[in-house]
């Protein structure tokens, strides 16, 4: 006969050996716990992103230099009287804002292990794919964030110049540049992000990230001007030349996507998907 | 609440945990004690899921860390305090802490109150930290998530006295409220004050567990017993316990005898000698155990209860442990 069971009135006799492994002995019960929602991780990636001192000076340093410029470029447009849209003026914000962002997103990861706080982010949430995921969240939501206020600050100067040209302004913004824009700042992104996941280190993978855009360029005229066939590969494996008909939207053969595909596989999915493995399997000190 | 079964951790021919097992109760404060490098902070580590297990398993309350949802709301973790970015300040990373725990803000000013940071030392970034600032900021992020299980890495290094007072009553108070507390230490004399049971670790291995009085009583037979005795007369009273075959040696204002002193107390008063002074010498006791299973070079062990005069100088190489009395393992 089991007894009804009620909750035990003494705690087992606290036996002085070492207690041979107990499985049914006390144990947490997870019911009452929730996991950490994604957004949250996102919430807090994001904080991080911005909170200490060398991210908070590096955002204000690229806003300067983005006013500045911005300015500078409404001021000699007046002067000059010379046509201009919003869409000219968000354009130059996104060109520098896109040299500058991916460094944050390098920074995002890579100061986990310079700072060596990874030790705590992954303690708080030990499925590392989803602070990943949050990382890189934060990438696109930066990015979105970057060319909406690329677009702001167009219109602000756009309006400037209405005010003193009124007959050279017009307000039409071309949206395929805007969504052009976007697409390749995203992709930098992502190479800041892949780079930095595969090298772990702030320096090296802001050095990696320009080398890589600048190296492959060198390279393949090089190949190309001593073999003639290497001219048929080259749009298959050079990710820069594929990704031309994305700025200015115009993808739109089959042989294209091919070519973005095999070459974007080539330099971003691969470093991507080393890095990605990487931290996932590191022994986090 | 954490049981640890055969773990090991290999990291190519070096054996960092050789086949640990052990296990912590709620309620009660484990202190986890070895040199540096015996494989403390490896065996932690793997216990938090920061470090991927050769062989065995680590569980908390039943589950590996991976299957904790929210873990930090069920162990607190401190492993290294200096494991913060510089450029924070101490409220803006417990406050990062709290918003991945899904906590509210007015945890973060409790848990300052808790470890006495005051608001402007909040206000200052991490790189500007006293260790032991740090290591009072680290166990307010352990202490976050109200967890029932606390894991913490020489949790009193960089410590004041006063800290480490303050950190003995905290952590004893949290195992009184029936929190399971596993820390480690290569320090035996903060262990010993703090924790009721003890793990020894050397070399990876654990050499011996249990409370304090277990673990003297185990390796009781190994040791020989000394009494330390003051006396009006310590010449007479030396001469009078060497008589009876009592090895005697001067120590500070008194004597060593290696005895115990009950026999002491009787020779004193069979030659009518006043004592000022008569206690067992047990302090040194667990030290010399510590040092004895942990070192690596172990001195060899009489068998019986022959304790002639200073130990001979330890043997070349490195001995076998004296428990298993064949142990062909390669060193």
């Amino acid at each position: 006969m089991s007894h009804p069971a009620p909750p035990p009135p003494y705690q087992p006799p606290a036996s002085t050996a070492s207690p041979a492994a107990t499985p049914g002995g006390p144990g947490i019960d997870l019911r009452g716990t929730a996991s950490i929602p994604l957004a949250r991780l996102v919430q807090v990636e994001l904080r991080k992103a911005l909170d200490t001192l060398a991210s908070f000076w590096f955002v204000v340093g690229l806003a300067i230099i983005v006013v500045g410029t911005e300015v500078l470029l409404t001021i000699a447009i007046i002067v000059q009287e010379e046509p201009s849209t919003p869409g000219d003026y968000a354009s130059v914000a996104s060109f520098i804002t896109g040299i500058g962002l991916p460094v944050l997103a390098i920074m995002l990861v890579t100061t986990e292990w310079s700072q060596r706080t990874a030790m705590v982010t992954f303690t708080i949430e030990p499925r590392r794919e989803r602070v990943l995921l949050a990382k890189y969240a934060v990438c696109l939501v930066l990015t979105i964030a970057t060319v909406l206020l690329a677009l702001v600050l167009g219109f602000v100067c756009a309006g400037v110049c209405e005010l003193a040209l009124p007959d050279l302004t017009t307000w039409e913004v071309d949206w395929s540049v805007i969504a052009g824009f976007f697409i390749t700042q995203v992709l930098a992104m992502t190479l800041g992000f892949a780079l930095a996941c595969l090298l772990l280190n702030t320096p090296a993978a802001i050095v990696g990230f320009f080398v890589y855009r600048l190296l492959p360029l060198l390279v393949f005229s090089a190949i190309g001007g001593f073999f003639e066939w290497f001219q048929d590969v080259q749009p298959y494996i050079d990710f820069e030349v594929a990704k031309g008909p994305l700025y200015d939207l115009s993808l739109d053969s089959a042989e294209e996507l091919l070519q973005l595909l095999t070459s974007g596989l080539l330099w971003l999915g691969l470093p991507l998907g080393f890095g990605l493995w990487r931290i996932l399997r590191a022994e986090v000190k | 609440m954490i049981t640890v079964e055969g773990l090991t951790r290999t990291y190519g021919d070096f054996t960092a945990v050789d086949d640990v097992s052990f296990a912590c109760r709620p309620g009660r404060v484990t202190g986890f004690l070895g040199p540096n490098g015996a494989g403390k902070t490896t065996t932690m580590r793997i216990l938090v899921g920061l470090t991927p297990a050769t062989r065995g398993r680590a569980l908390i309350g039943g589950h590996t860390y991976h299957q904790l949802r929210n873990p930090a709301r069920h162990v607190g973790v401190l492993l290294d305090a200096g494991a913060q970015h510089g450029g924070r300040t101490g409220r803006e990373i417990l406050t990062l802490g709290a918003t991945a725990m899904g906590l509210p803000r007015s945890r973060v000013d409790e848990m300052l109150q808790l470890v006495s940071l005051t608001e402007t030392e909040a206000r200052r970034r991490l790189r500007h930290y006293s260790l032991g600032m740090k290591q009072r900021l680290g166990i307010a992020h352990a202490l976050l998530g109200e967890p029932q299980v606390l894991v913490l890495d020489e949790p009193a290094n960089g410590l004041d006295p006063a800290g480490i007072r303050w950190m003995r009553g905290l952590l004893k108070d949290y195992a009184d409220r029936g929190g399971t507390v596993l820390l480690s230490s290569h320090l035996l004399h903060e262990v010993e004050q703090i924790a009721d049971e003890m793990i020894l670790i050397g070399h990876g291995r654990v050499v011996a567990q249990g409370d304090k009085k277990t673990l003297m009583d185990s390796h009781r037979g190994t040791r020989a017993e000394t009494t330390h005795v003051i006396c009006l007369d310590n010449d007479r009273l030396a001469e009078v316990l060497r008589e009876r075959g009592v090895t005697v040696r001067p120590h500070g204002p008194g004597l060593a005898a290696e005895c115990a002193s009950v026999d002491v107390g009787r020779a004193a008063a069979e030659h009518q000698l006043v004592l000022t002074d008569l206690r067992a010498a047990d302090e040194g006791g667990l030290e010399d155990l510590f040092l004895e299973l942990t070192s690596a070079t172990q001195r060899e062990q009489p068998s019986a209860g022959g304790w002639a005069g200073p130990p001979a100088g330890p043997p070349p190489g490195f001995p076998p442990p004296p428990a298993p009395p064949t142990y062909g393992g390669p060193r």
